[in-house]
């Protein structure tokens, strides 16, 4: 279980995150959509301790990230994360993305993180791009292989920086059905994204975020359907234009 | 009219292997200590960043042959002993050119968006770890070329040992030239030495730098 308390963040004067809080159930599937600047992104790296926060805290499994004596590089084995812009390491084959993690961090045999990694391009679906470079694999190839590298620590947690967002229209369905099966296998997700026929197929909750607060939160129904702020109408005007 | 040359050909090509041996301990204790003074030069904590900051200053704001001085001549004070040409050179090179490495890797950290060492960090991976298979193997082959250069002017630089006394290649050179006389022919064939091993050095540059442009890989 993932527990957000009053959490706030500035950066110098501006602040980013107000007051957030939420309660993220294991199993649950969880979007976060609002415009842009309206610190979604942040929220997720302060979950993970990427981004350090001045206010409130966040618990995973009942571990406090903003305690000083907690361990974030152990916390984050069990939070899994996909960026926009994917982020594969340019130096590595798709495998070797996938394997250094569980060889380094878990001290997995080669053979092992191999077969695993083998496993997880095959549950992507692109058994065959194993010993392919980042820079000869399509967006959503490049996106596949992220979501398989931060699977392969085996996480609870699963976290989505606008996954498709930096992918031509034709890819991102591949994507979405990687996240959507995922999700249907019991995985727990943070998603922020603005797919709302992801959310419609998966989300447990939508939380509508801006200017660093959660100003709506909901069912898909109930959100889509009927929101209740104005600045939520605008938003869905805009992206179902 | 290389006579000379050749009557003392062995006692210089030893000379120009101490050379080689001076440049690579030079070069590896250089490019490794670099790649720290790097990391060091992007730190957040003052307590790393100004006194690595302050050294990478002050030793590329002085001749290179007055650190080779000084540290033949301060060090037996230091240590309580002599010691001798060839380890202090060495160590005098790698203390000097890890300033100058050390710049060549921070600019190649630079390129690195903070998103790829986070996607490294998400996967629990620690700072050192990331270090080692992310940040360091990015940086060296993208500055793989400035890398090449600088090391070629390393090698250049290793000539200046010999105000120690170390018998590197300019150093016997001179020697046979006292009992020869023969400096335009004996000093024309060290040059010549240095030009032919930089020139493949250049040729190696030249490749990675067709190579890494080629592959995109980076």
């Amino acid at each position: 279980m993932i527990e957000i308390k009053k959490l706030n963040k500035w950066f110098g004067d501006f602040q980013v995150l107000v007051d957030v809080d939420e309660v993220i159930e294991r199993g649950q599937t969880v979007v976060i959509c609002g415009p842009s600047g309206s610190g979604k992104s942040t929220l997720l790296r302060c979950i993970n301790g990427l981004e350090p926060f001045q206010k409130g805290d966040v618990t995973v499994d009942g571990v406090s990230v903003a305690d000083p004596k907690t361990n974030l590089y152990k916390l984050r084995e069990k939070i899994g994360m996909v960026f926009q812009r994917f982020e594969l390491y340019p130096h590595m084959t798709a495998l070797q993305n996938i394997t250094l993690a569980p060889m380094k961090v878990r001290k997995w045999s080669r053979r092992k993180a191999e077969e695993k990694a083998r496993q997880l391009l095959e549950r992507v679906g692109i058994p065959d791009k194993a010993d392919v470079y980042p820079a000869n694999l399509s967006g959503g190839q490049q996106q596949r292989v992220a979501i398989a590298r931060a699977l392969a620590m085996e996480p609870d947690y699963m976290m989505f920086d606008e996954p498709t967002s930096a992918l031509d229209p034709e890819m991102i369905k591949e994507v979405l059905d990687v996240m959507i099966d995922l999700a249907k296998g019991g995985m727990t997700m943070l998603c922020v994204t603005h797919e709302m026929g992801f959310a419609r197929e998966v989300a447990d909750e939508i939380l509508f975020m801006d200017h660093g607060r959660i100003v709506e939160r909901g069912t898909y129904e109930g959100f889509f359907n009927n929101p209740k702020t104005d600045r939520a109408k605008e938003f869905l005007a805009q992206i179902l234009d | 009219m290389f006579d000379a040359v050749g009557r003392n050909f062995g006692f210089l090509m030893g000379g120009l292997w101490v050379t080689f041996q001076l440049s690579f301990f030079a070069l590896t204790g250089g490019i490794l200590l670099g790649m720290i003074v790097g990391l060091a030069r992007l730190s957040k904590k003052p307590w790393i960043y100004y006194p690595v900051t302050a050294y990478v200053n002050f030793l590329r704001n002085i001749p290179l042959i007055l650190v080779i001085f000084w540290f033949y001549f301060v060090m037996p004070i230091l240590v309580g002993r002599s010691i001798d040409p060839f380890p202090s050179a060495v160590i005098s090179f790698i203390i000097f050119e890890a300033t100058y490495f050390g710049e060549i890797f921070r600019a190649g950290y630079q390129t690195i968006s903070k998103d790829l060492v986070n996607a490294s960090y998400a996967t629990g991976m620690t700072y050192w770890k990331t270090a080692r298979y992310i940040t360091i193997p990015i940086a060296f082959r993208r500055m793989l070329p400035s890398l090449i250069t600088q090391s070629i002017v390393t090698f250049q630089d290793t000539s200046l040992a010999f105000v120690i006394g170390l018998r590197e290649l300019v150093r016997r050179t001179s020697i046979v030239d006292n009992l020869e006389v023969r400096s335009i022919e004996l000093y024309g064939f060290a040059a010549l030495v240095y030009l032919v091993v930089c020139l493949i050095g250049s040729q190696i540059s030249h490749y990675f730098e067709e190579k890494g442009r080629k592959a995109s890989i980076i």
